[in-house]
């Protein structure tokens, strides 16, 4: 039997980036709020510390900030005629655990999706007609346009310190910055980071080609800098070491030192750490939530009434969530009715090693996270889909995130993977080699989707989720386009040596790729293809929110965690000076 | 940042814990084998043995790796249906798998070769290894290439390391590639020296302590 507790108001199950955001700025309305973090406390001093911050075995091959598969984990399959199988160590993708979540180990690349990602299926119906999009494939509206979401993203890139450059500002496009990007009222916070050697080559190689590249966006500070909210940034150390560490400089912009700790300066709010919420409670008719069940540090059940819950856990743990607790209705790939699992979508890739002699030096250690060089000119609606064949694209990037030897020692084709000749390969190669790659968009199908695990559990013993996902041809298409267009921009750089790759066929969940899942909870405007409408709030239970990357109806060519962010303030914004004032549903169905 | 050191300690970065901890002296001949095969000393830099790569994946498999931290070995267990694109699926901690693995490649180099694959010549070794990564060797009792899949990973790791873990003694092998180690600082450098070699005598976490 759970101890049953005295309610509060709000409960926040997950405090990463949204979570943070969301207790931040709620905590303004006095409300009683307790966010639930099933992972450990963190700071930076003394957790991300040099020198024992950049250990590589630690942090990217046994992946210590991360979550631990022994308590939980999916299953995984590629079709509906196979057996889905756990995964059993973290590969594909990584999430995070802990406060802070992924945000104090991701890389920081930080977008504003395309106009066209919010609107992938009107705007592509308009100009293509139905007919061009394929059978299986559920392309979706956000129900939320750019232009609404503008002035939130604006927010997170202040509150993140993001270093980059604008490419079109009010309209006007600027040569350097993206010009396919969406207007933006005011440009980044901060200049773009100093370039590498792979970028200037990069740039160069693609303007030469008629192109547009850009800095990326980053969440890496150019500079010394104060956000909004008056957290002190410092600059960006180069060090190489980002995507899977932590930030010993307060530099790449993560919860942990920047809207957790404003969140935590108010008396009414509380974070438990080391609680592991098992389910949100619902009242007997359904259409209400009633709080959470979690466990507490040592494993005792305790019931947490609240009247609002938030579900900002990793996008994969949001909707095990839902599922588990029976919020909406559970998507059937058999009838395709329901929502909940539905339209689950990843990351595409592809792309092409650019081998050099002596003449090109690339010090590839010197790095930083989203130190690189991008181009739209493929991305989004930036080109004719019915020329290519396909629905999407993606960004086409070479840039400098770190050499950290283990992970990084490129050979070209026709090395030996051990000897002596492999390694004199990797001495020729280690300094001397830019990597051109794509991130391409994943639309939406009938066939992926994400349901309970008809025998596997957890180690709480809640059923694992099960995951049913391959990439399609759509995809395929989109991908073996980016890898060309990557060698080409690799012969253009003058590569002695071109390798190129795609990603496993089919799809495999051990070779990392990316930590960008998406959907599942996905927004929109229609009750029967989405679980939260436009203001992320769930249809069916009205006092249910759901945050992350789980509401993208399909994936864009781009990393989520800017409009991931950008949501969580648009969220907070409809909670506060709507919900609040009139709770229940905002918008009828 | 650096502490003053007694005069009689080691120099940072040499490894004085060598012998084996988790492997029995069969087992550490043949892993220290592997090792050799796997990366040779040559003329481009270290070996694998000198670099300490042996004493990494023994203390790997002695410690929470090989007991199968962070895997997750919750049955039913399903390698007969698994796919490739599944992942690991077996019944075996990291260690269990490579003792076992070990007993089964001493069976199949005395069947193919006639010897202990330690006491066989180099080619010997490599054609052994080469047959296994290409999928044409069936062991006994565990499957050869994801034996070998796991071992090739561990020297990997401890190849190019930190040194703390036993590997790249000496920094040694930081120092082939040009890898000027943890710490880094190169906010006033990636300008001045891009495309232009930037030398530093590397920096691992032991040297801090």
């Amino acid at each position: 039997m759970a101890t049953k507790l005295p309610p509060v108001d709000i409960a926040i199950i997950g405090f990463g980036w949204t979570g943070g955001i969301l207790a931040k700025e709620l905590a303004s309305t006095g409300l009683k709020i307790v966010a639930f973090e099933r992972g450990k406390p963190r700071t930076t001093d003394p957790d991300f510390l040099e020198p024992g911050k950049d250990d590589e075995i630690r942090f990217a091959n046994r992946t210590d900030l991360m979550i631990d598969t022994t308590q939980e984990t999916l299953t995984f399959r590629n079709t509906g005629d196979q057996t889905a199988l756990p995964m059993r160590r973290l590969g594909s993708f990584l999430p995070g655990t802990g406060v802070g979540g992924a945000g104090v180990h991701w890389n920081g690349v930080t977008w504003r999706f395309m106009e066209w990602d919010h609107e992938a299926y009107s705007r592509t119906v308009s100009k293509y007609g139905k007919g061009i999009i394929p059978a299986d494939m559920q392309l979706q509206d956000w129900g939320i346009s750019y232009a609404e979401l503008e002035p939130y993203y604006d927010m997170f890139e202040k509150t993140a310190a993001i270093s980059g450059k604008a490419g079109n500002l009010n309209g006007t496009k600027i040569d350097g910055g993206n010009v396919f990007e969406g207007a933006r009222k005011s440009e980044y916070p901060n200049p773009p980071l100093v370039w590498s050697q792979a970028m200037t080559m990069f740039d160069k190689a693609t303007r030469s080609l008629g192109y547009h590249p850009f800095p990326s966006p980053a969440a890496n500070a150019s500079r010394a800098y104060t956000n909004p909210d008056g957290v002190k940034f410092n600059q960006c150390h180069y060090c190489g070491f980002c995507e899977r560490f932590g930030c010993e400089a307060d530099a790449k912009a993560s919860p942990h030192f920047t809207v957790i700790p404003i969140a935590m300066k108010n008396p009414n709010f509380e974070l438990r750490t080391r609680s592991q919420v098992l389910k949100i409670n619902m009242d007997s008719d359904g259409k209400k939530a009633t709080g959470v069940t979690y466990l507490d540090p040592l494993g005792n059940e305790m019931e947490q009434p609240a009247d609002i819950v938030i579900v900002s856990a990793f996008a994969l743990n949001n909707v095990h969530l839902l599922l588990y607790s029976k919020i909406g209705k559970a998507y059937d790939p058999k009838t395709g009715e329901g929502v909940v699992g539905r339209n689950y979508a990843y990351q595409g890739g592809g792309g092409a090693t650019a081998f050099f002699g002596e003449d090109v030096i690339t010090n590839p250690f010197m790095g930083a996270g989203a130190l690189s060089m991008c181009m739209d000119d493929f991305n989004g609606d930036s080109y004719d889909f019915a020329k290519a064949g396909y629905i999407g694209g993606g960004g086409i990037s070479a840039g400098s995130s770190g050499g950290r030897p283990i992970g990084y020692h490129p050979t070209p084709p026709g090395t030996p993977k051990w000897g002596s000749d492999w390694k004199k390969a990797v001495v020729a190669a280690y300094n001397h080699t830019v990597g051109v790659g794509s991130q391409g968009s994943v639309m939406s199908y009938r066939q992926n989707y994400l349901d309970l695990d008809p025998t596997y559990t957890d180690s709480f013993g809640r059923p694992m989720m099960r995951m049913t996902f391959d990439f399609q041809d759509n995809e395929w298409k989109q991908m073996a386009a980016a890898r060309d267009i990557s060698a080409a921009i690799a012969k253009e750089m003058g590569a002695k040596v071109i390798a190129t790759s795609l990603p496993a066929k089919p799809y495999s969940v051990v070779p990392y790729q990316s930590t960008h899942n998406t959907g599942g909870t996905v927004m929109g405007a229609d009750p029967k293809t989405s679980v939260v409408n436009k203001y992320l709030q769930v249809w069916d239970v009205p006092n249910v929110f759901v945050t992350g990357a789980s509401v993208f109806p399909q994936n864009a060519g781009k990393n989520p965690t800017g409009p991931v962010g950008a949501l969580a303030y648009w969220m907070a914004d409809a909670l506060k000076n709507k919900y609040l004032k009139s709770p229940g549903a905002l918008i009828p169905t | 940042m650096k502490m003053p050191m007694p005069a009689n300690a080691p120099a940072a970065g040499v490894n004085t814990n060598t012998g084996f901890l988790f492997f029995n002296p069969d087992e550490g001949a043949v892993i220290t084998a592997i090792v050799d095969t796997l990366i040779p000393a040559d003329a481009t830099g270290p070996g694998g043995v000198e670099a300490g790569v042996h004493i990494y994946i023994d203390r790997q498999l002695g410690g929470a790796y090989g007991s199968a931290a962070r895997l997750n070995m919750q049955g039913p267990f399903r390698p007969d249906i698994a796919t490739p694109s599944q992942g690991y699926q077996l019944p075996l901690t990291p260690a269990e798998l490579i003792r076992a693995g070990l007993v089964d490649l001493a069976a199949y180099s005395q069947k193919t070769k006639g010897n202990t694959f330690d006491n066989l010549q180099p080619a010997d070794r490599n054609a052994i290894l080469t047959d296994i990564d290409g999928g044409k060797v069936t062991f006994a009792t565990v499957p050869s290439k994801v034996v070998f899949d796991h071992l090739y990973n561990l020297v990997q790791e401890g190849y190019f390391g930190d040194p703390i873990y036993g590997g790249n003694q000496g920094k040694s092998v930081w120092k082939m590639i040009g890898f000027p180690g943890v710490a880094g600082m190169y906010t006033q450098l990636i300008e001045q020296y891009r495309n232009k070699p930037y030398t530093a005598d590397p920096q691992s976490i032991q040297d801090f302590a």
